[in-house]
C-alpha cells in the first residue's frame, strides 16, 4: 500500500487516449475497465484498479484496470482461471501485498474511505474490523501452535478493548453460530483437531468475530469435500443475511457462484471481461470466455456422452499480455472481427442495461453464436 | 505420556551403556588389537626407571592382564555399586557412581569432574544467553530486511563466525582486548575467584563472546532461514488479515513457529557444551571439563578420558530427552499424535 502513488491524472489521460483509439463501441462508459460513478448503494467501490508487480523479467500486470461495486447484503462472485487476478484483487482490497513489491493505482473505496494511498496503519485498523477475509485452505491458514479459540480471541481483541474472558465468551458464541457442536469445549482445540469443514467454519467465525461489513471469501470451498462445500456455502449465505455484510466470493467454480451471487464478474488476464447480474450472465452471457467457462462445467443432470470441454490453450503471460483482446489467441470467434481482436483492445461496454462485456463481436453476432452454437450444447 | 517418559528414560540408560562400551573398546581394546601388550599399556603409568617386574606388577594392579569383558564388567560394577581402590597408601572407597581412579594422580575421576563443572557451566550459560539473543535477533532482522545492506552485512559476519575456529577468534580477541587494550583479564581468570557479579562478567566476557560468536553465527543463519519460510506461510497472511500489528505478526506468529526448531537445537548444543567447551577453555585457560579432558588425553590418563566422555554423553542424552519432551509442549501437533 505504501508504495502506491496517486497517478489518477496521468492514468485518466492515458485512458482517454486509449478510448479514442478504440472508439468503436456504442456504449463505452469510462474507458477500458471503467464503469463511471459508483452505484448509490455501493459499500465497496473499485475503479480502474491496477496492480503491477515489477520483477526482473518485466512488470507483471496482475490486475489491469478493474472496476466493480458491491452493496451491503449483496454478493459479488468473481470468476476466472488461476492467474486471472482474482486473488490479487482481494489481497489489494485488504492491503495485504508486501510493501515495496507492488504498484497499485486506481481507487478502492470502502464506505467512502479511499484505501489506495492510505496510510498502512489506517488500512490495518480497517482489516478484520470492517473488512475480513477467509482463505482457501483453512488448515494452513490457521496457526498450528495456537488453539482455535486463541486465534478468534486475538482477532476480536485487536479491535475491541475487552478482557480475555469476555473475548472468549464471544469466541464460543461465534463458534456456536457457525455451527460447531460443543463450542465451549472445542474452543480450546487446536486446528489440527478439527475436520476440514470445521476448520473452515472456525475461519468464518474468526473473520466474522468483529462483525465486518465486507467479507472476502477467496475460494472458500476449494479445499473441502463436496458434501461439506454446500454446507459452507449455506453458512456464508445465512450469515450474510444475518450480518447484512457485502460479500465478495472468489472462485473458479461457476456452480458455486450460481448458488450465492447477486452479481458476477468474469476475469481474464487481470481484466474484467464480463460483469452483470447472475441471472444475466447465465441467461445471455456476452463473452466467448464466459461461454468457454460454461461449456467446461461438468453437468450431473445430463447423461455423460462426451468428455469435458476445456477452453483450449493456457492463460496468457501477465508480463506480455497478447495485443488487442487478451483472449484472442484462445478464442474460436476471433477471426470474425476482421482483425480487430488482434489489434484493438475491446472496450468494456454496456451491451445490455447493467450488463458489461469486453468483446469486438457485435451484440447480434454474440446472440446468434450463443443461441445456436453454445446453449444447445450445455 | 508417562509410558513415553519411562520408555525414553529406559532408552537413555541403554544408550549410555552402549556409549560406555564403545568408549571402553576404543581406549582399552583397540591398543591391544594393535599389538600392545598389557605391560606396554602399564609402562605409561610407572616411573621412568621402572623395571619389567615393576611394570608387570602395575599391569596386574590396573587390571590390564584380565580379559577385556572382565575389565569392562569391573568398570560397570564401579559405576553401579562403587569400588575400592588401592592407592598404595591404603584402600580408598569410591562410592557409586564411580567412574574410576586416575592412573596418575590416584584421584577418583568423578569428584574432579564435578569440581570443574561450575566453570564450564558458567561459560556455557553466559555464552548461550549471548548467542541466543544475538543470533536469533540478527536472524530475524536479516529475514525481515532480506536483501538489504544490513542483511548482507549480518550474513557476511555470520559466515565468518561459522568459518573461523575458536582458537583463532579467541587468540585474536585476547591479543586485542587483553594484551593490547588491557580491558579484560589475560586469560586464566577463573570465574570461581570472582568477587562479585560485575567481576564475574569482567572475567568471563571475552570467553563468552568468543564462544557465543561461533554459535550465534549459525543460529542467525538458522533463524533467518526459518523466518523466511514461516513469514510466507498462509497463517501469517491470516494474522495480517485480522488486522494484527506487524510487530505482533512477526513475533507472535512468525517467530513462534521459527523458534521451535531453534530451541531444540539449542538444547542439544547446550548439552554438548556442558560436557566441556574444549577449545574455548583451552584458549582462555579456564579450568573446566574441556580443559580437564585435554590434560587427560595429553597424559594418556584413560579413566579420566573415559569419565569425561561418559559425563558428556549423559548431558547430551538427557538434553535430547528434554528437548523431545519440550517439543511436545511447543508444538501441539506432536502432543496428540
Amino acid at each position: 500500500m505504501s508504495q502506491s502513488t496517486n497517478e489518477t491524472t496521468s492514468r485518466a489521460d492515458d485512458r482517454t487516449r486509449r478510448r479514442d483509439k478504440g472508439a468503436t463501441a456504442v456504449n463505452t462508459l469510462d474507458g477500458i475497465g471503467g464503469m463511471g460513478a459508483p452505484a448509490a448503494d455501493a459499500f465497496l467501490s473499485v475503479r480502474d484498479l491496477r496492480v503491477h508487480f515489477p520483477t526482473d523479467d518485466g512488470v507483471v500486470k496482475s490486475v489491469d484496470g478493474l472496476s466493480f461495486d458491491v452493496a451491503r447484503g449483496k454478493t459479488l462472485g468473481i470468476v476466472g482461471e488461476s492467474g486471472s487476478g482474482k486473488s490479487v484483487t482481494s489481497m489489494s482490497i485488504m492491503g495485504l501485498h508486501k510493501p515495496g513489491t507492488v504498484r497499485m493505482t486506481g481507487s478502492i473505496k470502502l464506505d467512502e474511505t479511499e484505501l489506495i494511498g492510505a496510510k498502512p496503519e489506517r488500512v490495518r485498523e480497517l482489516r478484520g474490523k470492517r473488512m475480513a477475509m477467509i482463505f482457501q485452505d483453512p488448515l494452513s491458514a490457521m496457526h498450528p501452535f495456537y488453539t482455535v479459540g486463541h486465534q478468534i480471541i486475538e482477532a476480536y481483541r485487536i479491535h475491541n478493548k475487552v478482557s480475555t474472558s469476555v473475548a472468549k465468551k464471544h469466541a464460543i458464541d461465534m463458534l456456536g453460530r457457525v455451527g460447531i457442536p460443543q463450542p465451549s469445549s472445542r474452543v480450546d482445540d487446536y486446528p489440527h483437531q478439527f475436520s476440514g469443514g470445521m476448520r473452515q467454519r472456525a475461519m468464518i467465525a474468526m473473520a466474522l468475530s468483529c462483525d465486518p461489513d465486507l467479507l472476502i471469501a477467496d475460494e472458500p470451498t476449494t479445499a473441502l469435500d463436496v458434501t461439506v462445500q454446500a454446507q459452507i456455502l449455506d453458512l456464508i449465505r445465512d450469515l450474510q443475511s444475518e450480518f447484512n455484510s457485502a460479500v465478495i466470493l472468489i472462485t473458479h467454480d461457476l456452480g458455486v457462484v450460481a448458488e450465492l451471487s447477486d452479481d458476477i464478474m468474469v476475469m481474464y488476464a487481470g481484466r474484467s471481461v464480463e460483469y452483470a447480474t447472475a441471472d444475466e450472465v447465465f441467461t445471455r452471457p456476452q463473452h466467448p470466455y464466459t461461454w468457454g467457462l460454461l461449456s467446461s462445467m461438468p453437468r450431473l443432470d445430463r447423461v455423460r456422452t462426451e468428455r469435458l470441454r476445456p477452453i483450449k490453450g493456457a492463460p496468457p503471460s501477465l508480463i506480455n499480455v497478447p495485443s488487442g483482446c487478451p483472449f484472442h489467441p484462445r478464442c474460436a470467434y476471433a477471426d470474425r472481427t476482421g482483425g480487430l481482436s488482434q489489434s484493438e483492445r475491446p472496450p468494456f461496454a454496456e451491451t445490455y442495461p447493467r450488463h458489461y462485456s469486453a468483446c469486438h463481436l457485435t451484440r447480434e453476432e454474440r446472440t446468434t453464436i450463443w443461441e445456436n452454437d453454445i446453449r444447445p450444447t450445455l | 505420556m508417562l509410558t513415553y517418559l519411562i520408555r525414553r528414560l529406559f532408552a537413555a540408560v541403554l544408550l549410555l551403556f552402549i556409549v560406555s562400551a564403545v568408549v571402553f573398546v576404543i581406549f582399552f581394546l583397540v591398543p591391544r588389537i594393535g599389538g600392545a601388550t598389557a605391560d606396554d599399556l602399564a609402562s605409561r603409568y610407572v616411573g621412568k626407571s621402572a623395571g619389567e617386574a615393576q611394570i608387570h606388577a602395575q599391569a596386574i594392579k590396573l587390571g590390564f592382564t584380565d580379559p577385556i569383558w572382565v575389565q569392562y564388567g569391573r568398570f560397570v560394577k564401579g559405576v553401579l555399586t562403587g569400588s575400592d581402590y588401592d592407592t598404595g597408601a591404603g584402600i580408598d572407597h569410591c562410592p557409586a557412581p564411580c567412574l574410576g581412579y586416575s592412573y596418575i594422580t590416584q584421584n577418583p575421576v568423578l569428584p574432579d569432574i564435578l569440581d570443574r563443572l561450575p566453570v564450564t557451566g558458567i561459560l556455557a550459560a553466559g555464552a548461550a544467553f549471548l548467542w541466543l539473543v544475538g543470533g536469533v535477533g540478527t536472524g530475524v532482522i536479516s529475514a525481515l530486511k532480506r536483501g538489504s545492506v544490513l542483511d548482507r552485512g549480518f550474513m557476511g559476519i555470520a559466515l565468518a563466525g561459522v568459518s573461523l575456529p575458536i582458537f583463532f577468534t579467541g587468540l585474536l580477541s585476547l591479543t586485542i582486548f587483553s594484551y593490547g587494550l588491557k580491558w579484560t583479564y589475560a586469560g586464566g581468570a577463573s570465574p570461581m575467584d570472582a568477587t562479585g557479579p560485575l567481576d564475574l562478567v569482567h572475567r568471563m566476557l571475552l570467553p563468552w563472546i568468543t564462544l557465543a560468536f561461533l554459535y550465534a553465527a549459525s543460529y542467525a543463519r538458522l533463524t533467518r532461514a526459518g523466518m523466511l519460510e514461516t513469514m510466507n506461510e498462509d497463517y501469517i497472511r491470516t494474522a495480517r488479515a485480522k488486522g494484527l500489528r506487524e510487530h505482533d505478526v512477526v513475533v507472535r506468529h512468525g517467530l513462534r513457529s521459527a523458534l521451535t526448531p531453534i530451541l531444540t537445537i539449542f538444547g542439544l548444543d547446550l548439552g554438548l557444551l556442558l560436557g566441556g567447551a574444549v577449545l574455548t577453555e583451552t584458549t582462555f585457560s579456564l579450568q573446566g571439563i574441556g580443559y580437564y579432558a585435554v590434560q587427560a588425553i595429553t597424559n594418556n590418563d584413560l579413566p579420566k578420558v573415559l569419565g569425561v566422555t561418559l559425563f558428556g554423553a549423559v548431558f547430551v542424552i538427557f538434553a535430547s530427552l528434554i528437548v523431545d519432551l519440550l517439543y511436545a509442549v511447543l508444538d501441539p501437533r506432536v502432543r496428540t499424535s
